[in-house]
């Protein structure tokens, strides 16, 4: 059993995932686009928190929020004047992203909806402290992730060059 | 009311689904990538959520999740480099503009 107080900040945090990120693929100005995957990043850090893992959701935060969205604000400022509206969807296009988000939210929420009796409560677990996520990022042993670790950081090496000599003047 | 793994799921179920309408129906190139970081965000969600209510103490989709977030930056830098080489060479970022690379 929940506290009363869990149960309305999940309610919170659920209601805020669901509607920012409905209007962050709605909205026709860009710039609110990004400022609405902002709040959904920052509801999606509170859900990790909720979840106890605190580490993830101080990386969510600085990562989605502190980097990535500022990457969007910038980009867009540069490609777009203040005040532009996209156009007017197309009738089409706009039947056919429905229907596939709609077929997607169909399969998956049913195969979702008919197990929902066999999820159980939320387990008891002591939060991961720096301590073990420390070792287990740089061990080499069972439950180890080194190698994944030192191939991500040859992968934002790769990535540094490559957006210097993508974006740089000729 | 007992909080199971299945209500987060379906909140990250919508956001997916949110995820794939915008990335079908957006013409300008930042609007796709802000679905396609949507739709990472969901999948991130339901690692975290398996890792808690199914293996607590374990932390393998935790660290998941913590890779995917490092890449899914990585691929939103490059991404956005490309795209303002782009708006450079055209002065457009419409995928409709798009076409100099049909055969």
């Amino acid at each position: 059993m929940e506290s009363v107080g869990s149960i309305i900040m999940y309610i919170i945090v659920a209601l805020a995932v669901i509607v920012f990120s409905v209007l962050a693929v709605t909205t026709r100005k860009i710039l609110r686009a990004a400022t609405y995957l902002l709040f959904t990043l920052f509801a999606t850090a509170v859900i990790y928190f909720m979840l106890d893992y605190e580490f993830l959701g101080a990386v969510q935060i600085a990562v989605y929020a502190g980097g990535i969205v500022v990457l969007f604000v910038f980009a867009i400022l540069l490609t777009s004047k203040p005040g532009d509206n996209s156009e007017k969807l197309a009738s089409k296009s706009r039947a056919l992203g429905l229907t596939a988000a709609i077929a997607t939210l169909a399969v998956a929420g049913y195969s979702l909806i008919v197990r929902a009796m066999a999820f159980t409560s939320k387990p008891e677990m002591d939060a991961p402290d720096m301590d073990r996520i420390g070792d287990a990022m740089l061990g080499t042993g069972t439950g180890g992730y080194l190698l994944p670790f030192e191939a991500i950081s040859v992968l934002l090496l790769a990535c540094i060059i490559g957006g210097v000599v993508v974006a740089r003047k000729e | 009311m007992e909080i199971t793994a299945i209500y987060y799921l379906i909140p990250a179920l919508i956001m997916f689904c949110c995820g794939v309408y915008g990335f079908i129906t957006r013409k300008n190139m930042i609007a796709i990538l802000i679905s396609l970081e949507l739709m990472l965000n969901a999948v991130d969600i339901n690692f975290v959520v398996f890792n808690r209510f199914l293996f607590p103490g374990q932390m393998e989709g935790m660290m998941f999740t913590l890779f995917a977030i490092a890449i899914a930056a990585a691929e939103t830098a490059l991404a956005i480099a490309i795209i303002i080489n782009i708006f450079r060479i055209g002065k457009k970022i419409d995928v409709r503009d798009l076409t100099k690379m049909k055969f």
